[in-house]
């Protein structure tokens, strides 16, 4: 307790330059995310769920082939990279949805957002730096999670529907797993800022993800069709399958574009909102 | 130097700061005074950039806390309520803080070691206890070597020993030259601390003064006497233009009467004294005297209220902390 305060000394009244604030905010982010045991947690969770249940799927289906009906089989055959990717990552996704929306409604529900706050009083700066930070980070566990999982999935449908990585749409479809992720991630924080509160933003987030899907396709005909084809996850899925579904309204990029988009308008109204709403 | 000029904020339908404007001096210890509700927490996230003011501006160093770029090494605050992600350490809480301003590493061991936390840093913050609480919140506010400081509640929870280290650490960093801007709902503790008072009560500005003159200016002096002649001397008392404001038995509160006056009148009489004590008021009952006095200039004038105690005074303050 002895130890001197130091010197006062007058700071710079400009500050540094943008680019060393930038660099600040993305190590402080960087920090505050590898330091909460969450982040630990729930990527373990998305490492060890995503092959897991991609080599249950596709092994059940594998072993069930001979008593499938053949339209079924002519869809798997036809683009085997969505059974692949499609059932783990269906699992896998929730742990990103759960983290993301841990990421920024988690310093609301603490009190951790005023430090935060007081540390960068323009507050926007501090939600990008995060997304910026926290996307990459999902990324690379994305991709980390889907070439195995895709390298597994390919082995045991091999003799049934084989699929290579050099086949057309493959590669892209398995790096696009990994990007799906990632945005799947701002898309759980953007809502996680909007509500500001865990519990109601995990189940807003849930809610878009698995309960909208499977509601829309009651919706009758047309309508019920292209709403389901436009809501956020379902449009985002897209861009892990090899090429457009007969009879899909869109291609896996623009189908990744309505996504990007989603999340886009989110992130755009909560920081207008971070700027505005008392802390 | 921290200015408020006429600032304002509602929540709902109560306001709680009401066209509030002050000045805060570097070089002394200023106590932000007011009972619970009052809005002391407010009034700082206002000063701090936390919430907007519905009215006016609030300045440090001439700029709004928004518009600096490295503000904690301008600007160390500490926040009432607890600032820090609970399942983190206390050194990662500092370093996250740190990055974010360019501060160096050993800057963050410094402060831990300065708030007597190096035995518990690297422990999650969610097992301190409230005291531990105000220690890392007030090495954050210290992190950035900052020359204003913005306490609120600093000494709440700390044991006693901790509230002697924190007033002698608040006066020390006055002496250094730098603007320390204490909030405090306890009067006695502003008494040995504060050098300058600014007191609010219901979100107005009740006095900005001396910690001397707060009490000299707004509380009567008064004299205990006790005589057997209680009776015979409270009269002599009232004729010669004093008040009695108590009298039990053989004992008498005077008011508006020096005690010299009083020993004179019962000498002149052949009086028998047994005390007679001046009484300085302590800080304490000054305050409640100031804030007393607010209420009952303020929107509760009914009649049943006049004769009310002090006690009763309290209650409309408490109520709304309650409902806020």
């Amino acid at each position: 307790m002895t130890t001197a305060i130091g010197p006062t000394e007058v700071p710079s009244q400009t500050g540094p330059h943008a680019s060393v604030r930038a660099r600040r905010l993305l190590l402080s982010e960087w920090t505050k995310l590898r330091s909460v045991r969450s982040t630990v947690w729930s990527l373990l969770l998305l490492v060890i769920i995503t092959p897991g249940f991609t080599v249950l799927l596709t092994a059940l289906n594998a072993s069930q082939w001979s008593k499938t009906d053949p339209a079924r089989r002519a869809t798997i055959v036809a683009d085997p990279v969505s059974l692949i990717l499609g059932g783990g990552f269906a699992f896998g996704q929730l742990s990103i949805c759960v983290l993301g929306v841990l990421v920024m409604a988690g310093e609301y529900s603490t009190g951790a957002i005023r430090a935060s706050l007081l540390a960068v009083p323009k507050r926007t700066p501090m939600l990008f730096a995060k997304c910026a930070v926290f996307g990459l980070l999902v990324f690379v566990f994305g991709e980390l999670v889907a070439f195995p999982s895709f390298f597994l999935g390919a082995a045991i449908l091999h003799s049934k529907a084989p699929v290579a990585l050099g086949d057309p749409g493959v590669l892209r479809a398995v790096i696009g797993a990994g990007l799906y992720l990632a945005v799947l991630g701002l898309f759980a924080l953007a809502i996680g800022a909007l509500v500001r509160h865990t519990a109601g933003a995990i189940t807003g987030v849930v809610a878009f993800v698995l309960v909208l899907a499977p509601l829309t396709q009651l919706l009758p005909g047309n309508l019920g069709k292209h709403v389901h084809a436009y809501l956020p996850s379902e449009a985002g899925q897209l861009i892990a399958t090899a090429h457009k579904e007969a009879g899909g309204l869109l291609s896996p990029w623009q189908g990744f574009g309505v996504f990007c988009l989603w999340t886009a308008v989110l992130l755009a109204a909560a920081a207008w909102l971070l700027d505005r709403r008392d802390a | 130097m921290i200015e408020a000029r006429d600032l304002s904020k509602r929540y709902g339908d109560k306001l709680a700061v009401d066209h509030l404007s002050f000045t805060v001096a570097p070089g002394t210890v200023t106590g932000f005074l007011g009972p619970n509700g009052a809005g002391k927490s407010t009034t700082m996230r206002l000063l701090l950039g936390l919430d907007r003011p519905d009215t006016g501006t609030a300045m440090i160093d001439g700029r709004a806390y928004r518009d600096l770029p490295e503000p904690l090494r301008v600007v160390g605050a500490l926040l009432e309520a607890r600032a820090v992600h609970s399942g983190r350490s206390a050194y990662n809480h500092l370093l996250i803080l740190a990055q974010t301003q360019g501060i160096p590493r050993r800057r963050v061991d410094e402060v831990i070691d300065l708030v007597g936390l190096t035995s518990v840093a690297r422990k999650r913050v969610g097992g301190f206890s409230l005291g531990m609480g105000q220690r890392l919140g007030l090495a954050g506010a210290l992190l950035g070597n900052p020359h204003v400081l913005v306490l609120d509640e600093p000494v709440n929870g700390l044991d006693p020993e901790a509230i002697l280290w924190m007033r002698n650490l608040l006066k020390r960093l006055a002496s250094e030259g730098r603007t320390v801007f204490v909030s405090s709902h306890l009067m006695n503790e502003m008494a040995v601390t504060a050098d300058h008072l600014i007191v609010i009560g219901r979100g107005k500005l009740m006095a900005s003064c001396t910690t001397q003159e707060f009490i000299e200016r707004s509380s009567r002096k008064s004299v205990l006497v006790k005589s057997p002649d209680a009776a015979r001397l409270a009269e002599l008392i009232t004729a010669d233009g004093g008040e009695v404001v108590t009298a039990e038995g053989d004992e008498l509160t005077v008011h508006e009467l020096p005690a010299a006056r009083i020993g004179h009148l019962a000498a002149r009489d052949g009086l028998e004294l047994h005390e007679l004590v001046p009484q300085s008021a302590s800080l304490e009952e000054a305050f409640i005297e100031l804030t007393r006095g607010s209420l009952e200039y303020g929107d509760h004038t009914g009649p049943a209220d006049q004769g009310s105690s002090g006690d009763t005074d309290e209650g409309p303050a408490l109520r709304e902390e309650g409902a806020a």
